[in-house]
C-alpha cells in the first residue's frame, strides 16, 4: 500500500516506468559558465529583497540576510547598568560556550592542555546541528584521493571564494581528526575486506565521505560525550551566554550568562573563549522549512556582532536540496545526500532527470527550484506542498536489496513511522534551509578578529566560500574545535584576565540608534523559536 | 484538505485539557496549546531523545511511550514527558579498558540483574531489542550488543522502566566504544597517509594551490578525473594529479 496520498499516484507511476532506462543514463555536469547562471537565476540567496546591509558596528556594510539582519538590530536582553562584574561565579582558562562537536572536541583538547576549562550549552549537552549530520565525514583517505583533491573539490564547492589557508588545514587534518575519532571508538562503516567504507557527496572528483550508516553525527557525539564525561570536563547545561565580556584592552574576557529554568544572570570570566554556538536554521530564511535543530538561533553571532567581530559569507545561505516534503509533519528534515551518493536520482514529476545528482547543493537546489516553480514540473501534495521525487528505490536495484536498512537505517524507521517504505517507494523532497556557509572570520588556529576570542564550526566562516560540501562540516568542527581548543589553552598560559565591561554594548546600541535602526521591540539572542500557537500551524517547520 | 479544515480533537497534557486541530504531532500539539519548550524537544527529527513522551489513549490499560515529534496527537490523549532520566554512569577511560570477554559486565554488574522481562524492548521508541543486547552484553558479545543498540538515542525509556535497575544506553555505549575502538580495524593506509601529510608529502602542492589564480584554480578543478559510480577497479589516467603542477 502507497504511503502518499492519491493526487500523487500517477506521478509516482511515471518515476517506476522511466526507472529502469533511467539507471542507466549518463547526466552530463554542468559547466562552471552554467553553474553561475542557474546560481543567479534560482538560488534563493540572489533573490531580491531577501538581503540587506548592516548599518552599523564593525559589519556596517556587510549584507546579511533580513532576518539575521533583524537580530542584529534588536536590543540585547541584557541591560549593561544589570551586570555585576563584582559578582563573577568562576574564572576559568578556556571558556567554551556551545555544546555540539565544535564545543566538545574543543574542550577535549583544552583540558587535554591542562587548561581548567567549562562547557556551557544553552540546552542538553550534546543538542546540536552536529547529532543531525546523517551523511559523514570527509577525509582523503583513499589510495587515488590526496589532501589536494579534497582542496579542489572543496574549493571548487564554494565558488573559489573559500580562504585557502583555512582550507590548507581543513583537508591537511582530515585523516588525523578521522583516526582520532576512530579511537574514541566512532564506529565507522567498513568495507566486507576491513577497510574504510567511503561514498560520494556532491561536487566530490573521489569517494571521501566516512559515514555511521545514517547516524554518523549522533554516533561521534555520543561518543564524544562520553569522552567529555571520562575526562571530567565541567559542564552548564541550559545557561546559553547573552553577551559576551571585553576587557579595557578590548579583548574577550568571559561572557553573561542565564540559566534558563531558574532566570539567574551570571557572569563567567575567562582568560580564553570559544564560541560553537552552531547556525541560523531556526530563524527560517526566506520563510524556508529547515534541518536544523531546535537551537539553532543564531545566539553565537548576534553576541558576537556586537562585541565587534567581522564576519564573512553571511549572506551565503546552504539550502538543501532533498528536504522532506511529505509528510507535512517530517517537512524540512533532512534525507542524507548519501542516497544520491549511494546511486538515488531526482526525479520531476513526469518520470524525467533533470540534474546530475552529484551537483554541489547550491546547484542541485537551484535546479529543483526552477524544475518546479519555473518549469511546473513539480509534484504537488493536496496541502499545497510541492517538491520533486529522490528515487531511493534505485538504490536498492543498483546496490543490492537490503542496502537501504543497512546503510539508512534511521530514514527507513522515520519514513515507515509515517507509512512510506522508502525501498519501495521514492521520497517526495524540496530544498530546505540547512546551513549558514559564512559566519564569523576566524584564522587558521580558530582565533576571531577579537583577541581570546576564537570560534569552531558553523559559527565560524571562510573555510567553505560561498557553499559548503557535503561531508565537510563534520569535519570543520573537530578540525578548528581541535586547533581552538588547543591555541586557547597555550594562550590562558600567558595572560592574565582584564576588567570585564559591556562598555562594547553600550556604544554599539549607540551606534545602531544613530544609524536609525535599533528595534527595540525585537530581544535579542533570541534563544529560543516561537512556535506556539496559530505558529505551530505555519508550512515552515516540522 | 488543507490544514485550516482540520478537526479539533482534546488532548490532556500533564492532565490539563487542550483543544488542538487534529493530525499535528505531539509536540506541535503542545505547542499548538501555547508551551515553548526549553526541555523536551531537540532535533525534531527522531534522532536525539530529548522529547521522550508517556501517554494512554483511552480503552486501553497500556501506558505507551514514544517520541513526541514523530508520534501523532490522538483524541483524549493524556500526556507526560521525561525530559531528563538519571542513569547509572561508571567512571571509565577508554583507553585504558581491555577487550575481554567479561568487560561490560564488570564495569556494570548490574546487567546480571535483568529480569527478562522484555520491558525494556517494549517502550523502545527506536524498536531497538534491548533486551537481547543486555543478554548479549551478559554473554560477552561486544560486537553483537554494538551492532544491536546502534540506533540507541539514549532517551532513557528502557532504563526509565527496568525493574532491575539497569542503565541499558550507557552499557551499550560502553559496547559501541570498545567495538569501535578496539575490534574494528583501521587500515593500514590510514597511518600511512597521516604520516606523509606528518612528513610534507603535500605540502608544496598544497603551497602551490593556496597561491594560485582563482583562474587557475578554475581550470585545475575542471581538469580533476571523477571516480566513476560503479566501477570498483577504476584507476585515474593521472594518479599524482595534481600534485603534478609545475
Amino acid at each position: 500500500m502507497s504511503g502518499y496520498p492519491e493526487s500523487t499516484q500517477e506521478s509516482i507511476r511515471k518515476v517506476e516506468a522511466t526507472r529502469l532506462t533511467r539507471a542507466k543514463e549518463e547526466f552530463p555536469k554542468l559547466s562552471l559558465k552554467e553553474r553561475q547562471e542557474l546560481l543567479k537565476r534560482y538560488h534563493p540567496d540572489y533573490r531580491e529583497g531577501g538581503r540587506r546591509e548592516l548599518k552599523a558596528g564593525v559589519n556596517k556594510g556587510e549584507k546579511v540576510p533580513n532576518e539575521l539582519a533583524d537580530l542584529f538590530e534588536g536590543e540585547s536582553i541584557v541591560r549593561p547598568e544589570e551586570v555585576d562584574f563584582t559578582q563573577v561565579k568562576e574564572d576559568m582558562d578556556v571558556l567554551i560556550i556551545g555544546g555540539g562537536g565544535g564545543g566538545a572536541s574543543a574542550a577535549l583538547f583544552a583540558a587535554e592542555q591542562g587548561a581548567k576549562t567549562l562547557i556551557t550549552t544553552k540546552l542538553r549537552f550534546g543538542d546540536s546541528n552536529t547529532i543531525m549530520a546523517e551523511g559523514g565525514i570527509q577525509a582523503a583517505v583513499g589510495e587515488f584521493d590526496s589532501p589536494s583533491l579534497h582542496y579542489l573539490d572543496t574549493m571548487g564547492g564554494g565558488g573559489f571564494e573559500n580562504l585557502p589557508h583555512l582550507v590548507n588545514a581543513l583537508v591537511s587534518d582530515a585523516p588525523m581528526i578521522l583516526e582520532w575519532l576512530a579511537r574514541l571508538g566512532v564506529m565507522f562503516d567498513r568495507t566486507d575486506d576491513g577497510g574504510l567504507l567511503a561514498s560520494f557527496a556532491g561536487g566530490q572528483c573521489r569517494r571521501r565521505v566516512h559515514s555511521a550508516a545514517d547516524y554518523t553525527g549522533m554516533e561521534i557525539m555520543r561518543v564524544m560525550r562520553d569522552e567529555v564525561y571520562s575526562r571530567g570536563i565541567e559542564i552548564d547545561e541550559f545557561c546559553p551566554a547573552i553577551e559576551l565580556v571585553l576587557d579595557e584592552k578590548g579583548r574577550c574576557a568571559g561572557a553573561v550568562f542565564v540559566n534558563l529554568d531558574t532566570e539567574e544572570r551570571f557572569v563567567i570570566r575567562a582568560k580564553t573563549v570559544i564560541l560553537a554556538t552552531g547556525g541560523i536554521g531556526r530563524l527560517h530564511i526566506q520563510g524556508f522549512p529547515t534541518t536544523n535543530h531546535y537551537g539553532a538561533t543564531a545566539d553565537g553571532l548576534v553576541i558576537a556582532n556586537r562585541a565587534g567581530v567581522k564576519i564573512i559569507f553571511m549572506d551565503a545561505i546552504q539550502f538543501h536540496p532533498t528536504g522532506t516534503a511529505y509528510p507535512e509533519q517530517l517537512l524540512g528534515l533532512l534525507v542524507s545526500e548519501a542516497f544520491r551518493g549511494w546511486s538515488a536520482q531526482l526525479v520531476n514529476g513526469e518520470g524525467g532527470r533533470f540534474i546530475n545528482e552529484l551537483e554541489t547543493r547550491d546547484i542541485t537546489s537551484s535546479a529543483t527550484i526552477r524544475e518546479v516553480m519555473d518549469r511546473k514540473n513539480g509534484v504537488s501534495t493536496p496541502t499545497g506542498m510541492q517538491g520533486v521525487w529522490l528515487d531511493t528505490p534505485l538504490v536498492e536495484l543498483n546496490k543490492g536489496k537490503g542496502t537501504i536498512r543497512r546503510i539508512f537505517p534511521h530514514l527507513f524507521h522515520r519514513f515507515h513511522t509515517f507509512g512510506i517504505e522508502i525501498t519501495q517507494e521514492p521520497v517526495l523532497v524540496y530544498p530546505t534551509q540547512h546551513y549558514q556557509n559564512g559566519g564569523l572570520l576566524i584564522d587558521e588556529y580558530g582565533e576571531t578578529t577579537i583577541e581570546n576570542l576564537f570560534a569552531a564550526g558553523e559559527v565560524s566562516g571562510g573555510v567553505h566560500g560561498r557553499n559548503r560540501l557535503g561531508g565537510n562540516s563534520l569535519l570543520d568542527i573537530f578540525v578548528f574545535g581541535r586547533r581552538a581548543g588547543i591555541r586557547a589553552a597555550e594562550r590562558a598560559k600567558e595572560i592574565e584576565i582584564g576588567k570585564p565591561s559591556l562598555g562594547h554594548l553600550i556604544e554599539y546600541e549607540k551606534d545602531l540608534e544613530r544609524a536609525g535602526v535599533l528595534k527595540k521591540e525585537i530581544k535579542t539572542p533570541l534563544l529560543l523559536p516561537d512556535y506556539r500557537y496559530e505558529k505551530a500551524l505555519a508550512k515552515i517547520h516540522q | 484538505m488543507g490544514i485550516e479544515e482540520r478537526r479539533s480533537i482534546t488532548i490532556y497534557v500533564f492532565g490539563k485539557k487542550y483543544e488542538v486541530p487534529e493530525s499535528l504531532t505531539i509536540q506541535k500539539a503542545m505547542e499548538f496549546s501555547g508551551y515553548r519548550f526549553i526541555r523536551s524537544c531537540g532535533c525534531r527529527g527522531g534522532i536525539c531523545g530529548a522529547c521522550l513522551t508517556e501517554y494512554r489513549t483511552p480503552g486501553s490499560y497500556r501506558l505507551k511511550v514514544a517520541l513526541a515529534c514523530q508520534a501523532l496527537a490522538e483524541p483524549e490523549m493524556q500526556i507526560t514527558q521525561s525530559p531528563f532520566v538519571p542513569m547509572n554512569r561508571a567512571p571509565y577511560h577508554l583507553e585504558e579498558l581491555k577487550e575481554q570477554p567479561d568487560i561490560l559486565g564488570k564495569i556494570y554488574p548490574e546487567i546480571y540483574r535483568c529480569l527478562q522481562c522484555n520491558t525494556c524492548t517494549r517502550v523502545c521508541p527506536m524498536e531497538i531489542q534491548v533486551m537481547d543486547y543486555v543478554a548479549a552484553a551478559m554473554r560477552g558479545e561486544i560486537e553483537k550488543a554494538a551492532t544491536l543498540s546502534f540506533q540507541c538515542i539514549m532517551c532513557g525509556a528502557c532504563a526509565s522502566k527496568c525493574p532491575a535497575e539497569i542503565s541499558q544506553p550507557n552499557v551499550a555505549l560502553l559496547a559501541r566504544r570498545l567495538y569501535g575502538r578496539h575490534i574494528l580495524p583501521l587500515p593500514e593506509s590510514l597511518y600511512q597517509r597521516i604520516n606523509d601529510i606528518k612528513m610534507g608529502r603535500y605540502n608544496k602542492v598544497l603551497e602551490n594551490l593556496i597561491q594560485m589564480s582563482t583562474e587557475g584554480l578554475m581550470k585545475f578543478y575542471t581538469l580533476r578525473e571523477q571516480e566513476p559510480q560503479d566501477n570498483p577497479g577504476w584507476v585515474p589516467k593521472n594518479p599524482n594529479f595534481p600534485e603534478d603542477i609545475t
